[in-house]
């Protein structure tokens, strides 16, 4: 299903973007058969991809600071999968898929975790704006405001008045 | 007081309706959430819903590799919850593995191990060292644990010939009698 | 014995909190002199309940010190090994205990308000009384039918179990020890962290008392803003240094080499924060300007709600959280309450939406008023993440049956550029006029600071991190502080001109003239260096992780550990600790030794991982003992973390509490002066 996707996208890409892709690749291909053939991965290279990890028996600890037996066994997978060449990508998708995508510490599904919290913050911006464009109609029916407040004084002793105004004017 | 008295502006009723369902919908949420909550483990007397277990390597049901729980009915389902890293589970893996080895010939019941949040080699390494040999297979992305609602591992949900849940287990048994004491009344 | 008469007292204070909340609110319908004598008979009442609770939570504490097990709260939170003082803590460290904590907290703060001088403001005295009694009441209904913390275990043919009467035909069972506090919660931070967000949480209460008195009695001037503005002050730095202690108990207990993990739970106790920061600012407007009264009365009914709310996510077992308690039947009735407070005072606000009307119109965008607006609007934005990644897992489970975890990317993500914005307007907002700024008069006063800034962010750039979050973040921070400490000087400059003082004085005067302010500008100051601590250990944490012999070494950002020894006995308290000596070097010289180690509850079966620290203002170095069998000849693993800059965070919040101080210390002669002066105004408008 991704896969295809993934296809029908790349067949309208620009030449760059395939350079691009092929170079990522090749990279990549290289890094896992260094692991491939390498020593096995260090426990900061499990830590780094533990850490967007959660697992199930540790409610809301990342995984690369539970010290659950269960997580013990998790860290294990994700150092074999390292060892086999998996990326990054490829083990947080062997997670989510089978242990569920709570396992995931980011939500996947971007759009539905993201779009209600845009749209209602520009909900919210769209309200302010409406008020403030509301609130500032009557200016233009009675311009004058009062011409001491209009101005920030900019020599030092008009600085002290404006203080010493707005002190006595408090409460 | 000290302002003039304002004319009386009221919210526009659209608003005011709008707001309330909001509300509402946000209140109805959080009560679900509540409610799901409150809730034990599935209740005994429900109809169990279909699901599907794909085995690990070397289990089998008459050559398939996979169940439909609805492929089981005329016989009684015990659907087992363990983990390799649970100590309680050991205690009574011995037990299961007797009381199976007691009903198999039978054919008339069926035991399912699912396992709960485990990596594939940790789980292998414990059906084998407790020599399992009912099918047992991972719960995949918990789809079975969350719909039976299970609080931890071990749990134990005993299912008769018309898919109905008749009992649950929370924790490990003690003994082979306490499995035998769910089965036998099931197959009268 | 003990246990029946704390009961007993329970019911008591229980149904004199009913009493006073069914007094004065029945109290409006009776002529006036009748009426007068009932709100005081509920006074009177509500001052009896603080006796009362704190009789009952003294015969609590009595119970937990000396081991009374036979009690089912004092079984379930203490054990005989636990020290005196942690007996005592063990009050807050369960479900019955904490709520009991609450109420007793609720009872103190709603008394206190009721011994104020009403004589300006005797209408409000029946609503402040209605509602903190209604609160009251709630909470302590819980304690008393719910969540008894004196209920005691009996033995009966059907087994043992907790009443609050001794059933027919049973004994008293006492279990020899008890199961003990969670092992989480036995740490000296846990004595100061949940009293004070609990102080905070319930200090909140007040303020929102006035606001729904206001709206009952229909007096829409901002009298109810003034009375509580030192409330919520405090109620806002307790509910921060809440915050802020839990946050360094999470980083000296939890051993995951942070503060702050994004757990629902702390949400719970972040989003009434949002809330009242919101409101600590725009009621300002309202006083200044006279406008936004629909809003600031929204926003009060926010954080009460949000405090419930809170706290009704941590004991309703909705969500699964590392600070939960244990589930509960009265998340059912927490939820009514939330409902039953929430649609109440919404409904009572639209009922006199009409009367609130602003007594000022805006007039420029870039007016003080307007910069506080934009403020609200990015303090609800950042609510608006927090509550719906709380409510997002929820929603998922329940219309697509997949739980989903909302994790720390998802909050620094959505609040990160939200924040920016807020630090930047805390900036320029100082700057601007009340009524009228334009571009120019606002670019006048911006611009020196604003130069300073870049400079010190170019440096930044040559010497330290290229780094474009951070050097935005560097930028904002170093833009607030060169604006406060410039308006500072500025204000203490004119000073010194006008009144040949000299400049100490000068800055002590000024600061005495308007507290409200320099204290607020205090403030400000102190969260720019809270953020510089927290941009310094998110964007800049390093961490390794190795497995060492005895006197092997590993290095990370030029600090050597070497592995030196390592014991593992047993603690005063039973538990089993395993404790290593890891010396550390920076450039070859010996700087000390730290002692990670791990801690092991026999009694909870939990093991916890304290970290061995050693702080520094340019970072923390935090070394966690991950792993040691002793039989294996493998040898221990370390976890190493250097947190930059992560000092700055806790100073940050020293400065916080002395600006909260100066602009909320009671201010006697003044505050009565006020009173006397508004009183002839208000008179003089009653006579009209």
């Amino acid at each position: 299903m991704n896969r295809e996707t993934a296809t029908t996208r790349q067949t309208t890409m620009h030449p760059l973007l395939w350079a691009l892709l092929f170079t990522a690749v090749f990279s990549l291909a290289i890094y896992s058969i260094a692991f491939a053939q390498g020593s096995t991965p260090t426990d900061d290279e499990v830590n780094q991809i533990a850490k967007k990890l959660y697992c199930p028996v540790c409610e809301n600890i990342p995984l690369d600071a539970c010290p659950t037996e269960a997580c013990r066994q998790w860290r294990d997978q994700i150092r074999e999968m390292l060892s086999q060449g998996k990326t990054e990508a490829e083990i947080i998708d062997y997670f989510a898929a089978t242990y569920g995508e709570r396992a995931a510490s980011d939500p996947r599904d971007k759009v539905k975790a993201y779009l209600v919290p845009i749209v209602a913050i520009l909900l919210g911006a769209a309200g302010l704006v409406s008020a403030l464009r509301k609130w500032r109609k009557p200016q233009a029916a009675h311009p004058a405001a009062p011409a001491n407040e209009a101005q920030l004084p900019a020599q030092m002793d008009d600085y002290v008045a404006r203080i010493e105004e707005e002190l006595r004017n408090r409460d | 007081m000290t302002e003039t008295t304002p004319s009386r502006r009221a919210v526009p009723l659209w608003a005011q309706i709008t707001i309330w369902i909001f509300l509402v919908g946000l209140l109805i949420i959080i009560a679900m959430g509540l409610n799901r909550a409150q809730q034990g483990t599935v209740q005994p007397g429900q109809q169990i819903a279909d699901f599907k277990l794909t085995f690990y390597d070397g289990y089998r049901i008459d050559e398939n590799a996979e169940i439909n729980l609805s492929d089981l009915r005329g016989k009684v389902v015990m659907i087992n919850f363990w983990a390799s890293w649970c100590k309680p589970c050991e205690q009574e893996a011995a037990d299961l593995q007797r009381a199976w080895e007691k009903y198999e010939p039978s054919g008339k019941v069926i035991f399912l191990g699912v396992d709960y949040v485990d990596t594939e080699t940790s789980a292998l390494v414990y059906l084998k060292k407790f020599g399992i040999t009912f099918p047992n297979g991972p719960d995949l992305a918990t789809k079975i644990s969350q719909y039976f609602r299970i609080r931890g591992v071990p749990e134990t949900y005993f299912i008769d010939q018309q898919g109905v849940l008749r009992y649950v287990q929370i924790g490990p048994f003690v003994n082979l009698e306490q499995i035998e004491a769910q089965i036998d009344p099931l197959l009268k | 014995m003990i246990a029946h008469f704390g009961f007993g007292i329970l019911l008591i204070a229980f149904f004199v909190t009913l009493y006073a909340t069914l007094t004065s609110a029945l109290s409006k319908r009776e002529a006036p002199q009748r009426a007068a004598s009932m709100v005081e008979s509920a006074r009177r009442a509500m001052l009896l309940t603080f006796p009362l609770i704190t009789l009952a939570s003294a015969l609590l504490i009595y119970l937990l010190v000396n081991n009374h097990f036979e009690v089912q709260f004092v079984y379930q939170v203490t054990s005989r090994s636990m020290p005196t003082y942690l007996k005592v803590t063990a009050w807050w460290g369960g479900q019955a205990g904490s709520l009991l904590f609450w109420s007793w907290l609720m009872s103190a703060f709603a008394s206190l308000a009721t011994l104020r001088n009403w004589e300006r403001d005797r209408e409000f005295l029946p609503w402040v009384i209605l509602v903190s009694c209604f609160t009251l009441a709630f909470f302590l209904g819980m304690t008393a039918f719910f969540e008894n913390p004196f209920k005691m275990f009996y033995q009966t043919s059907d087994g043992v179990g907790a009443y609050f009467f001794q059933p027919a035909n049973s004994m008293l069972f006492t279990p020899e020890d008890g199961r003990g506090l969670n092992p989480l919660l036995r740490h000296p931070g846990m004595v100061a962290h949940p009293p004070l967000l609990y102080l905070g949480f319930v200090s909140f209460v007040i303020p929102f008392a006035f606001a729904i008195a206001a709206l009952i009695t229909g007096r829409t001037d901002d009298r109810w803003i003034r009375i509580t503005r030192r409330w919520a002050l405090w109620a806002w730095l307790f509910l921060t240094f809440g915050l802020v202690f839990g946050g360094r108990w999470a980083y000296d207990v939890l051993g995951w080499g942070g503060y702050w993990g994004w757990d629902p739970v702390e949400i719970a106790a972040f989003m009434p924060w949002l809330t009242g920061t919101a409101f600590l600012h725009s009621v300002m407007i309202q006083e200044k300007r006279g406008m936004l009264k629909h809003w600031n009365m929204l926003l009060i009914i926010l954080t009460y709600d949000l405090v419930i709310f809170g706290t009704f996510l941590t004991r309703s077992g909705v969500l699964s959280s590392v600070h939960a308690f244990a589930q509960s039947a009265i998340g059912p009735l927490f939820f009514g309450y939330i409902i039953v407070t929430f649609v109440a005072s919404v409904a009572l606000l639209l009922h006199r939406w009409g009367s609130l009307k602003a007594e000022t119109e805006m007039k420029s965008l870039l007016s003080r008023e307007a910069l506080f607006l934009f403020n609200n609007l990015l303090f609800m934005s950042v609510l608006v993440v927090c509550f719906w990644g709380v409510i997002y897992p929820l929603t998922s489970e329940l219309f697509t049956g997949s739980k989903v975890t909302v994790g720390p990317p998802f909050y620094e993500r959505a609040t990160g550029p939200l924040f920016a914005a807020l630090l930047f307007l805390m900036g320029i907002a100082p700057l601007s006029a009340w009524g009228h700024s334009t571009l120019k008069t606002l670019g006048r006063a911006l611009w020196k600071p604003a130069v300073v800034a870049v400079a010190i962010t170019l440096a930044l750039y040559a010497f330290y991190t290229r780094n474009a979050y951070a050097l935005t973040g560097f930028f904002l921070v170093a833009f607030v502080v060169s604006i406060t400490v410039y308006e500072y000087w500025r204000g203490a400059r004119a000073r010194q001109k006008s009144k040949h003082e000299n400049f100490l004085a000068a800055l002590s005067n000024l600061t005495k003239r308007d507290r409200r302010r320099y204290g607020g500008y205090l403030v400000h100051l102190s969260i720019a260096l809270m953020a510089i601590g927290i941009l310094g250990i998110e964007l800049f944490q390093i961490e390794t992780q190795g497995t060492l012999e005895i006197n092997q070494r590993m290095s990370l950002g030029g600090y050597d550990m070497q592995y030196q020894d390592i014991a593992r006995f047993t603690g005063p308290d039973g538990r089993e600790v395993t404790r290593a000596v890891v010396g550390i070097y920076q450039n070859g010289q010996f700087l000390g030794n730290l002692h990670p180690r791990i801690d092991y509850y026999w009694d909870a079966q939990q093991a916890m991982t304290i970290p061995g620290q050693r702080a520094t203002m340019k970072d923390d170095l935090y070394i966690l003992l991950v792993n040691w069998e002793p039989a294996s000849a493998s040898g221990a693993t370390f976890k190493i973390y250097v947190n930059p800059l992560v000092n700055w965070l806790w100073m940050g919040s020293l400065l916080f509490f002395a600006g909260i101080a100066i602009a909320a210390w009671p201010e006697k002669d003044r505050e009565r002066a006020v009173v006397k002066a508004s009183r002839q105004i208000h008179e003089a408008g009653a006579a009209k």
